[in-house]
């Protein structure tokens, strides 16, 4: 894992309430880097979250809301939020219900300005 | 599209896994090449094609593998600009068995990675303990052939 993505998603993880942070490769769902709890499936967190980007981007784009900047998806036993980053990356975090949202967003956007 | 299977036991993983995957083509066949079950194929000669090819490029990157020192190698994917193929073994009471995924951009090899996983998995479950099956010769290669091809597409 090279230096800058690992700091970034160190970064990310020391969030109260993250379970897991990765880059991800938008196109192929393939992990890039990640660095997660154990228990936590990457390779199934990375396909399902990149389909969902694609998904959501693509609706975004039909109802003419523009470009995708940031998804965040609850559910009863945590959440799941993702941002595009550059290189044709996404960054995703995986965390319990409560977490703080707004944090772990600015900490996202601050790890996908990093990477450019 | 159709899903067609020589071996009842492979159906109902093979159409759980197409629908997951997305795939547009999928053929399970044994290392030798004969096919035991198929989705999405219109005619039996490109389904044989396809897999000779896929059994001869398992069995040239296993050799490869042995040159150097490795046991196997694990899941072969090439991206293409409109499709995308993945081609993995996976074992069975039936014995090794290899899949070949063609996909399209309305997936992700990382999502085929994922519920191939899963069917590998569910294959593996469902297989019936391995029957004593004679090696493959070219007598009795055409006679298996014509069968598989009778039953994947009734003629």
């Amino acid at each position: 894992m090279s230096e800058a993505l690992e700091r970034s998603l160190d970064r990310l993880s020391r969030v109260r309430g993250v379970r897991g942070s990765m880059f991800v490769a938008a196109e192929d769902g393939l992990v890039v880097a990640q660095l997660l709890m154990e228990g936590v499936n990457g390779k199934a967190v990375a396909a399902l979250a990149a389909a969902l980007a694609r998904k959501v981007g693509g609706a975004a784009a039909a109802t003419g809301a523009g470009r995708l900047s940031f998804v965040q998806m609850d559910a009863s036993n945590g959440t799941l939020l993702l941002a595009p980053a550059p290189a044709d990356l996404l960054i995703v975090a995986l965390a319990d219900p409560n977490v703080n949202v707004g944090l772990c967003r600015f900490e996202m956007i601050r790890a996908a300005e990093a990477q450019k | 599209m159709t899903t067609t299977v020589v071996e009842l036991w492979t159906e109902e993983p093979l159409v759980r896994y197409v629908g997951q995957a997305s795939a547009r083509l999928v053929v399970v066949m044994t290392p030798a090449g004969q096919v035991l079950a198929q989705h999405g194929f219109a005619k039996a000669v490109d389904l044989m094609g396809v897999a000779a090819i896929g059994a001869a490029i398992m069995a040239s990157s296993g050799a490869l593998a042995t040159l150097v020192g490795e046991a196997a190698f694990g899941a072969l994917f090439h991206a293409g600009l409109r499709h995308g193929i993945h081609l993995a073994s996976c074992r069975t009471g039936r014995g090794p068995l290899i899949v070949l995924t063609v996909f399209g951009r309305e997936t992700s090899i990382g999502l085929v990675e994922f519920f191939f996983d899963e069917f590998a998995a569910a294959l593996h479950a469902a297989a019936p303990a391995e029957r004593s099956r004679g090696p493959v010769l070219a007598e009795n290669f055409e006679a298996e052939l014509g069968h598989s091809l009778a039953t994947l597409f009734g003629r």
